[in-house]
């Protein structure tokens, strides 16, 4: 019978592994444990880098293959460090309707990035979303976890500025 | 436990509070939160103090009227939504008037009336407790008779009695498909299986559509309960709630409803002090829309990539991890309570012949009320447009509403005064879907919606049949050519063609119903595509 494979220690002594750690012992080092896992060091560090992905893998016996596979698949998992500030433009159908597309044009215009850039300055990241259900205050704006709903181009942009 | 136990414990629990003899609900849903409730809590709460035991403020789930919020409702206890007084675009300065109001005359500066169609045509059922009862509250939902149809079940039927009283009811499944509830259950219950699982689909991925965060955010111990029934029906002792990860403050609730579900002894070994064990876990979705299709959906439970696999089998005889699995979504559990508390026979006598119940229905778009709805089926479009939503804002016309996601369509005025249920918006080439209604005005490009919805697709196929995956990418990249005034005939032939093609020929539901925005858009605006298109290169 195939030995379990020794657990990798921790990447660093940085404490946040620990958490890491515990929500796969939590779900007993299963291979299920994955998305969990993934979730749990994105909200740790932010986003997911190599040394993350490899520590998963060899923790949870999953082909590191596997591991990128799902990492990329799903959109929320990030696979780069994101800027101070972020703010996601929802794309869903009634923001659509409502103008999340000169939301995004907006900001565009004021910071030059796309959806997906961070400002050269490391200060704003801009996403999208596919929906946010926040529906009912179309166009809606994710803005650094808070929900900003019946949102036009100067206001955004008006807010996006206040940031430090 | 038996009910009248149970019927004993709700009456202690009202006969503490007796003494509160009128409410202030503010809204602490995901919308109104945006528009700033929570301050408004905190003020309304400060200047409350005790209220001298008479007066209570709390925060309750979602009213409805999202696009006027924050909502503040005063009423006496018990007090339904459309006899409350309602207060709309409250902020934290309006709390000393509110407050006065309480015993006295209402603040008219600030009222939303509630004898408007928007709250007066609606009938509650799923949405009964919403914006009634503080969802973080376990006393509250049994005060108001939550987890009775549980201990009913546990206490005084048989699994087999309680899969006659949903089969009676004629619940069809509601996140789309309008599966027949009852029959899904009874055949996972004939399903030999040491282990067996019931899943609740919260990934409400269809954008423009928040029923069921909602549902999740106002009243979370309903959807335990319908599961806990479920499994009971079925014989499976464990749940997972797949919830998307868009969700933060429905996941903030589950997780606070199951800790005190199980705290009570509803939850856990032994449910209400019977031989019934269930346990629920909450499974975080990643963003990804095909995780909404049930195989794809298990997959991603387990850990792997939400790739969806060929049906048979069905989960029902080799699901999650391959044992008998029970799929419904969120507003379909929350059914069931009513259902088993009322039996089958009252549900029945709801709504339309084949389509039984109420359905909740999310409006947005360029409508005057947007928000969360709740109608009998049947009702018609034109009702739900024209009456409960208010009509278009801007004096602006009508031009369709879009019901059923990237899956549905468009429907057009002329068809408006059709009953709404499963079979109805079928034959008009669109689907119920999970339930969101997005409206769109005069100014609304069909083709430019098509496209919206075809990019949509494109980027969610998860890129395990090449018809979907190519297929998508194809027909985006015609209705673009479209779209810009570059169309030839001969595009817009192979664009019908592929539409078939690709209907007909992919693994899962995505793909399948991907062409249905383009079809139905053709069908009643084919003018827009074909005043579109250039003539044919002439060689």
């Amino acid at each position: 019978m195939q030995q379990p494979q020794p657990k990798p220690p921790l990447p660093s002594d940085d404490k946040r592994w620990k958490i890491v750690n515990a929500t796969m012992r939590r779900h007993g080092y299963t291979a299920h444990a994955l998305i969990e896992t993934l979730h749990s060091v994105q909200d740790a560090f932010g986003f997911l880098d190599e040394i993350a992905l490899r520590f998963v893998a060899a923790s949870l016996d999953v082909p590191l293959s596997k591991v990128y596979g799902v990492a990329t698949f799903y959109h929320i998992f990030m696979l780069k460090p994101q800027g101070r500030h972020t703010c996601v433009v929802c794309t869903g159908t009634a923001c659509y309707i409502k103008g999340a597309d000169t939301l995004l044009a907006g900001i565009h215009s004021r910071y030059d990035i796309n959806p997906g850039d961070t400002t050269a300055d490391n200060r704003l990241s801009l996403l999208t979303a596919r929906c946010v259900g926040a529906c009912g205050l179309a166009p809606a704006v994710v803005l650094n976890g808070d929900v900003l709903g019946k949102q036009d181009v100067a206001t955004l942009v008006n807010t996006l500025e206040a940031l430090d | 436990m038996h009910p009248e136990d149970l019927a004993e414990k709700a009456a202690q629990i009202r006969a503490e509070t007796a003494a509160i003899k009128r409410e202030v609900r503010v809204c602490m849903a995901a919308s109104c939160q945006s528009s700033g409730s929570a301050p408004v809590l905190a003020a309304l709460t400060d200047i409350c103090g005790d209220g001298g035991g008479t007066c209570h403020v709390k925060g309750v789930g979602c009213m409805g009227l999202c696009s006027a919020g924050p909502l503040v409702a005063v009423a006496d206890k018990d007090c339904t939504l459309s006899n409350a007084v309602l207060y709309r675009d409250v902020t934290p300065a309006d709390a000393p008037d509110i407050m006065q109001s309480v015993c006295g005359a209402p603040v008219e500066r600030l009222r939303c009336p509630t004898e408007q169609p928007f709250f007066q045509r609606q009938q509650r059922i799923v949405l009964e407790n919403s914006g009634r009862i503080d969802p973080d509250s376990f006393k509250d939902y049994v005060a108001v008779g939550g987890y009775a149809a549980l201990v009913k079940a546990l206490s005084e039927m048989t699994p087999a009695e309680v899969l006659r009283e949903v089969t009676t009811s004629g619940l069809r499944g509601r996140g789309g498909g309008g599966y027949p509830t009852g029959l899904k259950w009874s055949t996972v219950a004939k399903t030999a299986g040491a282990q067996k699982y019931v899943i609740c689909n919260a990934d409400e991925g269809d954008p423009g559509a928040f029923m069921d965060r909602a549902v999740l955010e106002s009243d979370p111990h309903r959807v335990l309960e319908g599961m806990m029934i479920a499994g009971y029906a079925i014989g499976a002792n464990k749940g997972y709630v797949y919830v998307r990860a868009e969700y933060p403050l429905a996941v903030e609730r589950l997780q606070t409803a199951i800790r005190k579900a199980k705290g009570a002894g509803f939850l856990g070994a032994r449910v209400a002090d019977t031989q019934f064990n269930f346990e629920v876990e909450i499974r975080l979705g990643a963003g990804a829309f095909v995780c909404g299709e049930e195989t794809a959906l298990m997959a991603s439970i387990e850990g792997l990539r939400g790739q969806p696999r060929p049906r048979p089998p069905y989960p029902a005889e080799a699901g999650l991890w391959g044992c008998p699995t029970l799929i419904n979504n969120v507003e379909s559990f929350a059914n069931i309570a009513p259902i088993i508390r009322n039996g089958g026979a009252w549900f029945a006598g709801i709504g339309t012949e084949k389509s039984k119940g109420t359905k909740v229905f999310a409006l947005a778009g360029k409508i005057q009320n947007t928000g969360l709805i709740e109608v009998p089926m049947g009702t018609s479009l034109r009702d739900i447009i024209e009456q409960i939503g208010g009509g278009i804002p801007d004096g602006l016309a009508f031009k369709a509403v879009q019901t059923g996601g990237p899956s549905g369509g468009c429907i057009p005025e002329q068809h408006l005064d059709i009953a709404v249920d499963y079979d109805s918006l079928k034959t008009l080439g669109t689907m119920m879907g999970s339930g969101g209604m997005i409206v769109m005005d005069e100014t609304a490009c069909m083709v430019d919606v098509a496209r919206y919805f075809m990019e949509f697709c494109m980027t969610e196929s998860c890129g395990k049949c090449i018809p979907c995956r190519a297929g998508t990418q194809q027909m985006h990249g015609l209705l673009d050519k479209i779209a810009k005034g570059e169309g030839t005939h001969a595009d817009l032939a192979l664009l019908e063609h592929l539409c078939e093609v690709v209907q007909a020929t992919s693994l899962c539901g995505l793909g399948q119903t991907a062409p249905n925005p383009v079809l139905s858009t053709l069908r009643y605006f084919r003018e827009e595509y074909e005043n579109k298109l250039v003539d044919d290169d002439v060689h």
